[in-house]
């Protein structure tokens, strides 16, 4: 080896990009990267618009939602109903206000609880070297098995009693409804995160950690989960459409909120007999859904793009 | 060991060091293959020395590398550092140990968190081991770092993908450096750099062990590096340390049969000078069924059947001051 050559690394230093000092902070970074997603920013306006109407909805637009109206029925959007009538007369506006709260809380809240019990699963899986893995993945193919249609009739004969006695009628069905659709819908995403883990924990920074004498938890914190969360996020914002979805079904069984109640899953149920003569019934309800899902999606994409420093300002 | 090793007890000794990894085997499966990765190695590293170990790619250079800190665990044998038994450490004991033993990694793409800072990253040790108070404390003991190894202290807020490879390596040199340690594990720490950079780390290192009083495990499959930086060498084949002796003697006059054939295959810089080189016949053998008696009998040129197939070579003391493991050379 050239022993000339000096230990310092003053010409090699010189190479690297000088940027001016701006104030530091890894948020702010995401922030900045998330900022050039021009679809991302776009989908976080649409969103928030949407959640701030239906929150606001009760001020603004003061229509009851069990109007009925015989001799308005089925009309189609006008001054008086700007998303037309329903086949009893009914607002479709402000029944869409209404079941926008269900709907979106139940779309968001049962992402939620598929991402947090499936990378949990996914994560401890992935990180057992022992039978505790294999295990895990038994059990996840054993939900993926499942009937899942008479799984929820007895989980929902079993518990809405009980619920509905301890948070009300809307707060216990909501809360079966997004405990049942989230448990049914976590699977794959243990797969995802557990297929992560395993190409992760064998990377060399891992093993870095472990020799700085990291524990096991703080190299499943710091160092692997971070960056298997990418798809994991793609995976959760399609579940919301999956979720807002399903929630009709259950509506439809009867197993879900009672008939009256407005979803935007159960509006698009009652329309689809009238699709030929009164097609906006459904094609506002559908388009919510449609824009829910889609800015949702945009958005994950954005936040995976955001969390990840590697992606160049 | 050597004749040092009598009389001052060394800061690492390794006695009959063997991992086994068995692959397959499930439930219903056949029955499972066991790899013989490392096999009765044993060796010494002393204060504020280098040791060079060599081999080809799967001779188990960085599996014996990783069992030294328990990263992998040994499958048996003993490994001494100062005073405790390595294999035996518990967990508490074992994180003490990890504030006196630290690993540089050969990939410098892949050592580094892509989501952490450089500061977090090199800080780390420093929050695991609570060896900075405040806040303040933790950042003078980072930039402190980052200018030992020749790095600024802004770089401590970049991201590693902002960084050359060279750069990286010093980030992971300053990770190992965080919690002071002795002895440093070197995998292959420059093979993944281009050649003038390579010159640049192996002399951060030097001056890094002059400075701190380190002492090296440096695992290379380049002959020279190894030979620039190490006061001794050991040579692998197939798990089974061949050849230890000083890096001079080792280099003038090989003893073992494979180290000969090694050295020979050593580029040199003089175009004019001719050297014999000695070409092995047939490939590495699968580590899962080795050779019976010395591994390197299928390969050796100057094998002598049916002793060197049946009788596993023991490593012994030679009349030049080599360790080698030969029925045919002492």
């Amino acid at each position: 080896m050239a022993g000339s050559i000096p230990a310092s690394a003053s010409a090699e230093i010189a190479g690297a990009p000088q940027r001016p000092a701006r104030p530091f902070s890894p948020w702010l970074d995401a922030w900045r990267r998330f900022r050039r997603h021009r679809l991302a920013v776009a989908s976080l306006f649409i969103l928030a618009a949407m959640i701030g109407a239906i929150l606001l909805a009760p001020l603004i637009w003061r229509v009851a939602i069990n109007d009925i109206d015989f001799s308005a029925h089925l009309e189609g959007p006008s001054w008086a109903h700007p998303f037309g009538t329903d086949d009893l007369g009914q607002d479709v506006l402000a029944r869409m206000l209404y079941g926008g709260r269900i709907s979106l809380a139940v779309g968001l809240a049962a992402m939620m609880v598929a991402m947090v019990v499936g990378t949990i699963v996914g994560a401890v899986a992935g990180m057992s070297r022992g039978w505790v893995g294999p295990a895990l993945m038994w059990l996840t193919d054993l939900f993926l098995s499942l009937p899942q249609l008479p799984l929820l009739l007895l989980v929902i004969y079993l518990f809405r009693d009980t619920l509905k006695a301890m948070f009300g009628v809307e707060g216990g069905v909501f809360i079966l409804v997004v405990v049942v659709i989230g448990g049914l819908r976590w699977m794959p995403v243990a797969r995802l995160v557990r297929a992560q883990f395993l190409s992760l924990r064998e990377k060399e920074f891992v093993e870095a950690a472990r020799a700085l004498g990291a524990s096991k938890l703080r190299q499943v914190v710091r160092h692997i989960l971070p960056n298997a969360l990418g798809p994991v996020i793609v995976a959760g914002t399609i579940d919301v459409a999956a979720a807002i979805i399903a929630e009709s079904t259950l509506s439809f069984l009867g197993l879900g909120f009672p008939p009256d109640v407005p979803t935007w899953g159960r509006i698009l149920y009652d329309a689809k007999d009238y699709l030929d003569i009164a097609p906006h019934w459904a094609l506002f309800p559908g388009a919510a859904i449609f824009l829910t899902v889609l800015s949702i999606n945009f958005i994950g994409d954005g936040l995976r793009d955001a969390l990840d420093p590697r992606k160049v300002m | 060991m050597d004749a040092k090793a009598a009389t001052a007890e060394p800061l690492l000794r390794v006695e009959g060091l063997t991992k086994n990894f068995v692959t397959g085997g499930g439930l219903f499966s056949r029955a499972p293959d066991v790899v013989h990765a490392v096999d009765n190695v044993s060796f010494s590293v002393d204060r504020a020395e280098t040791l060079g170990l060599v081999g080809e790619s799967g001779s188990g250079k960085s599996t014996t590398g990783r069992c030294v800190l328990r990263l992998i665990e040994p499958t048996s044998g003993k490994i001494v550092f100062e005073d405790r038994d390595v294999v035996q450490l518990e967990s508490g004991a074992l994180r003490s140990l990890r504030r006196d033993v630290q690993i540089i990694f050969q990939d410098p793409f892949a050592s580094l968190n892509p989501r952490m800072t450089v500061g977090a990253i090199i800080g780390e040790a420093l929050t695991i081991h609570k060896l900075a108070r405040t806040r303040r404390e933790f950042t003078e003991r980072v930039v402190e770092l980052l200018e030992t190894v020749g790095l600024q202290a802004d770089h401590m807020r970049r991201y590693p993908h902002e960084f050359s490879g060279g750069q990286r390596q010093r980030i992971g040199i300053a990770r190992a450096l965080a919690v002071e340690p002795k002895l440093i594990i070197c995998d292959e720490p420059v093979s993944a750099l281009d050649v003038s950079i390579q010159a640049q780390v192996i002399n951060l290192l030097e001056d890094l062990q002059q400075k701190f009083g380190l002492a090296y495990l440096f695992i290379a499959h380049d002959l020279s590096v190894v030979e620039h930086i190490s006061r001794r060498v050991a040579v692998m084949y197939l798990g089974r340390i061949v050849e230890i002796a000083s890096a001079r003697d080792l280099y003038a006059s090989p003893r073992h049969p494979y180290t000969e054939a090694l050295l020979s295959a050593v580029p040199v810089t003089d175009p004019g000078l001719r050297r014999q080189r000695i070409v092995l016949q047939g490939e590495v053998p699968n580590p899962m069924n080795p050779p019976t008696g010395c591994h390197f009998h299928t390969r050796c040129p100057i094998r002598k059947l049916p002793l060197c197939s049946e009788v596993v070579p023991e490593l012994k003391q030679t009349s030049s001051g080599h360790m080698v493991a030969c029925h045919l050379r002492s």
